[in-house]
């Protein structure tokens, strides 16, 4: 497909660098500016009617602020505008194919939207009495039994709030049991070179030495580089299945066998469980802990950043070590235990945070898996690997792909061999994928092949839709090897900023408003 | 499947394209005895109106806290949130958008993320504000581990009147990453000897303001004697309207502010998602935790923000990051910013004086019944009061009257003997009538 | 005046009994946008191949390991307000650290500047 055949999209009805007049008022037709609240709301106005109490005594004992509060007020109006206008300078799933390697960027049904604002879910407080709560632990034990459905797990520890949370619950739990088991000295744990930043992070975070595993030439972890790093030092493993480079650890199973035979645990980072719903179950494979992204798999918002959440499935070894509050079933109904040491958490691990969980997240949730059902599940992760095998497949020739003799599973990698003497950059590439419209795909991750492109299309998109971003992609192979620079290095051409200086943001970080000094001529 | 827009054909044709036969062959690597092939104990997919069903269903067995009376706090707290904060967080391209790591194209999460930070760090009288964590008790834990990396020491001291599940928090993840702890006995009339108990061992002094009992605690004296034995003070509240009304920490000396903001724009969702609160002073930026949104300029001159300061963090340092953290609780912190911009000052101080009145009033008319006393000499708009017998057993009768009347303090602590003790708050949204109702209930189940 | 190298692209220029420490030209450019160095102590003992400094561009954080025992004397202060001095002038300007030689013997065991040039051009 060649950039001029395409009619629509010729790049001068786009809002260009030079195109057009300059306006008066920075804005171009639907491309709106807009400042800070900071300059255009004042403290004197506020949005929101309360009505101002009678005269009381207060009871703040003399501790009323007298510190400056500058915080600007809008009208309701205003504070519309404001926002609308800043939304429009984001992209999200709803504008396009947002093919982010390793986050699993699916559509977000608006009925999880609108199942987690029921008055019974949004508008009930962690605390009142849980004989007012049944449904909403109903929710919780039906959310539980489904994952551990699809895991064959025997556990599952709700509480985490986000990913690295639940990494942070699982390698508590193995800590914990170590330390039943009178092995606290195992100090080690082992960690793939081609793992997420966040795994080496949660170990180091509570006490553990950190042991790189290389990769071999496939980019699977060999059985015989794990035996090798094994000892009575070692905890743990810590593995992503599928794994980074998108591809299924085929040695699971003798990996996790060499683990528990050193007296250590297996812990499956789940980041990557879209491509095996219904598919395989991570208990046959050994796995001890695991947690999963709901905001993933499960298709909870991401919100620009968050909120999470990641709960942890658990083996039998490490059930019993699942922090509070925990949800138990009894003959007389579901009971939250929420004292450590109390009875059904005698040996728990201790408490992740105040209250029991990221509860918006599991309604959304826990709608996607009845949406979906059996059936859906495993449809939904065919279709993610099918259309990321697709984007493989049809790129091969253009761009280099590394362990392609491996069948990918829900996400295509890409290194930079292709562009060698282009002169132009994995960065670029993303760049230009704004101009065509995209979210670039997930770009220097993982860090074991060169300049990496890691495209996760997810089971969203239809084939048509594929089709246009393959298109663009071939478009911009060509492009970059027929030396059509400018169309890289500058771009993005056509997105609300040109690229920015992160050089100076680091530098000089300037990390609020504050208000500006007073032109010296206004003194006069 | 209606979330699912590859048809047969479409499937048939990519097989061909990839040039395998079947869906199978592409989990081929999965190990055969391994492979499941159907998940027998689950149902199919299900139709919208039959997945609403089902969860309307389970809704409907909770009490939701508008529909009755309601005085829980003890950490998270009801308040009125307008529609337009509800309906502006829905926008496609916040709810559905990433973590910004393409700044070029969003600058609209960029941008709300500086105006919340900015935001943040004026109501907490800090210099400098986070793009949030996970929640206040969480962002208490992580300051914690900031004060270690700060002092170089790894000696936490709690006071005795933070509340138990932010002690807890703090206290699992010391334990496993092998700090100490030292937590003081809580005293619920306040007025406890912190000061006292601060040695040249301790990195931080962790005190709530309002404390988990409601009562207001001067921080100054506190901070100056964390500062002469080189401590550093982590201010904590879970109430963060209060601070439109009280001495906020970064005016009292505090290093480290961390708190819960949920109450701003956010529900109650039975405890999550909600969105913590994170400041600190300028001198200890580069060992805070989290996201960081700064202003810079693009290639053309143009204002805009970026992430920065990354180099803190997991993706880049790995095992030596200053947090494990990855996410921040983003659309949390946009309904928080976007609540906080309609308020302002004006706003916020009258939704702070409403919450205040409100809570004087309740105290006045709770204390008047025989056999209660409300233990505060200050507070904002939760307080503590002793019953006769067991506060766990009053709170079950009142919601058997359909009254929400508090939280035991010893659901929170239940091994601390203090089984006598109701927190309660009381918001703008409790109307005369709610406070009148509780009176007489709590009355009547004596 | 002598100035050595290491593989990790340290430099040590001897000054007298001081010994001058930073990144060599070429590390710089590997880097590239220096955005903040972390600079020891004064006073701190470093041992040869252990960490001394860290520094950051804005997506690496790099450590810079000591290329010979010694105590530190003296910082480049410069380098907090303005650390793109590595980048303009790494082995003038853009220095790091200043170190009291402990085992001057270490010294050979380093790479001079036409050996170091060579090593460079291996990569």
């Amino acid at each position: 497909m060649n950039r001029e055949g395409r009619g629509a999209t010729t790049p001068h009805i786009f809002r260009g660098t030079s195109a057009g007049p300059v306006t008066f008022t920075g804005n171009r037709g639907l491309d709106l500016e807009e400042g800070l609240i900071f300059e255009i709301g004042r403290t004197e106005v506020t949005g929101v009617d309360i009505p101002e109490p009678a005269p009381f005594k207060d009871r703040l004992g003399g501790h009323a602020r007298t510190a400056p509060l500058e915080l600007p007020g809008l009208s309701e109006p205003e504070a519309m505008r404001h926002y609308v206008r800043l939304s429009r300078m984001n992209y999200g799933i709803d504008s396009g194919l947002f093919p982010l390697g390793s986050c699993t960027m699916k559509h977000n049904p608006r009925l999880n939207e609108k199942m987690a604002r029921l008055p019974g879910f949004a508008d009930i407080h962690p605390l009142q009495p849980l004989s007012t709560v049944k449904g909403a632990l109903e929710l919780m034990a039906e959310l539980s039994r489904y994952l551990l459905e699809l895991t064959g797990m025997k556990a599952v520890a709700l509480t985490p709030k986000a990913g690295a949370h639940g990494e942070l619950c699982g390698m508590m739990a193995i800590k914990a049991a170590h330390a039943a088991r009178g092995e606290a000295q195992r100090n080690v744990v082992l960690v793939p070179e081609s793992a997420h930043g966040t795994n080496p992070a949660t170990a180091a975070l509570i006490g553990y030495e950190v042991r790189s595993i290389p990769a071999r030439a496939d980019g699977t972890v060999d059985p015989e580089a794990v035996k090798a790093a094994l000892g009575p030092e070692v905890a743990a493993l810590m593995l992503t299945n599928p794994n980074t480079c998108g591809l299924f650890e085929r040695d699971v199973v003798a990996i996790a066998e060499a683990v528990h035979g050193a007296g250590a645990y297996f812990y499956s980072d789940g980041a990557n469980f879209n491509a095996i719903l219904g598919k395989v179950r991570i208990a046959d494979l050994g796995v001890d802990a695991m947690h999963i992204n709901l905001h993933k798999t499960f298709s909870t918002p991401h919100g620009g950043g968050g909120p999470g959440a990641g709960p942890v499935v658990l083996s039998e070894a490490l059930a019993p070590f699942a922090p509070v509050p925990a949800l138990i079933a009894t003959a007389d109904g579901l009971v939250l235990v929420e004292d450590q040491g109390a009875d059904g958490a005698e040996q728990a691990l201790g408490r992740m945070s105040a209250f029991h969980g990221q509860m918006g997240m599991f309604v959304r949730a826990l709608s996607w898996m009845l949406s979906h059902g059996a059936d859906g599940m495993r449809q939904a992760s065919e279709d993610a690997v099918l259309s990321a095998n697709y984007v493989r497949a049809c790129l091969m020739d253009v761009m280099s792909a590394p362990f392609a003799e491996r069948p990918a599973m829900h996400e295509a990698l890409f290194d930079d061999t292709w562009l060698a003497d282009t002169g132009i950059s994995t960065l670029d590439v993303a760049k230009a994928l704004i101009d065509e419209g995209y979210h670039p795909m997930t770009v220097y991750f993982p860090l074991v092949v060169h300049g990496a492109m890691l495209i996760e299309p997810t089971e969203s998109e239809s084939k048509a839709s594929l089709d246009l971003f393959l298109g663009a992609l071939r478009d911009l192979a060509m492009a970059a090897k027929t030396g059509d620079k400018e169309r890289f290095l500058g771009a993005p051409h056509y997105a609300p900023r040109r690229r920015l200086d992160e050089t100076r943001a680091a530098r000089a970080p300037v990390l609020r408003w504050v208000r500006p000094e007073p032109l010296p001529n206004a003194a006069e | 499947m209606r979330y699912l827009p590859l048809t047969t054909d479409d499937r048939a044709e990519m097989l061909a394209r990839i040039g395998v036969p079947s869906v199978d062959d592409l989990f081929a690597d999965i190990p055969a005895a391994q492979r499941a092939h159907e998940l027998p104990r689950l149902p199919l997919h299900k139709s919208e109106m039959e997945v609403e069903r089902a969860l309307s269903r389970l809704a409907a067995k909770n009490v939701p806290a508008g529909s009755v009376p309601f005085f829980v706090g003890a950490g998270a707290y009801r308040h009125h949130v307008p529609a337009s904060v509800d309906h502006l967080i829905q926008r496609s391209e916040f709810l559905t958008s990433y973590t910004p790591y393409q700044p070029e194209i969003a600058q609209g999460t960029l941008q709300y993320l500086f105006e919340f930070q900015t935001q943040v760090a004026e109501l907490t009288g800090m210099e400098v504000a986070n793009a949030s964590m996970y929640d206040g008790s969480t962002a208490a834990a992580e300051a914690v581990l900031m004060a270690h990396r700060v002092t170089k020491r790894r000696k936490a001291l709690l006071a005795g009147n933070l509340h138990p599940h932010y002690r807890a928090t703090i206290e699992t993840v010391s334990r496993y990453a092998a700090d100490e702890v030292v937590a003081l006995a809580p005293v619920p009339k306040g007025g406890e000897d912190i000061i006292a108990a601060i040695d040249a061992g301790c990195s931080c002094v962790v005190v709530q303001s309002p404390d988990v009992f409601g009562n207001i605690v001067d921080l100054k004296p506190i901070a100056e004697a964390a500062h002469k034995a080189g401590a550093l003070l982590i201010a904590v509240f879970t109430e963060a309207v209060s601070l439109g009304l009280i001495e906020p920490p970064g005016a009292q000396g505090a290093d480290i502010v961390a708190g819960e903001g949920q109450s701003i724009g956010n529900a109650l969702n039975f405890g999550g998602p909600y969105v913590g609160l994170f400041a600190t002073r300028q001198k200890f930026v580069r060992q805070m935790p989290g996201r960081l949104a700064g202003e810079t300029v693009d290639a053309e001159g143009r204002r805009g923000f970026v992430l920065t300061l990354s180099t803190r963090e997991q993706h880049i340092r790995r095992e030596k990051a200053t947090s494990n953290i990855c996410t921040n609780s983003g659309l949390c912190a946009l309904a928080f910013t976007i609540h906080m911009s309609l308020l302002g000052k004006t706003g916020l101080t009258r939704l702070a004086r409403a919450n205040h009145a409100a809570a004087c009033d309740l105290a006045d008319r709770l204390a008047a019944v025989p056999g209660v006393s409300v233990l505060n000499d200050t507070f904002f708009n939760e307080f503590t009061l002793r019953v006769p017998g067991k506060a766990s057993d009053v709170v079950e009768k009142l919601a058997a009257k359909g009254i929400l009347g508090g939280v035991p303090y010893s659901r929170l602590a239940p091994k601390s003997g203090l089984d006598d003790l109701i927190l309660v708050a009381a918001t703008e949204t409790t109307t005369e009538d709610d406070r009148a109702a509780y009176a007489a209930a709590l009355k009547e189940v004596l | 005046m002598t100035v050595r190298y290491t593989k990790d692209h340290e430099y040590v220029r001897i000054d007298g009994d001081v010994a001058v420490v930073g990144i060599s030209d070429y590390a710089q450019g590997q880097l590239g946008d220096v955005v903040f160095v972390e600079l020891p102590e004064i006073g701190k003992s470093v041992t040869r191949g252990k960490e001394a400094a860290v520094v950051e561009s804005v997506k690496a954080a790099s450590e810079v390991y000591a290329p010979i025992s010694g105590e530190v004397v003296e910082v480049n202060s410069e380098l907090e307000g303005a650390p793109g001095l590595v980048n303009e002038d790494a082995e003038g300007k853009g220095w790091f650290l200043k170190l009291k030689v402990t085992k001057p013997d270490e010294l050979s065991e380093l790479m001079d500047e036409a050996a170091y040039k060579a090593f460079v051009d291996t990569l």
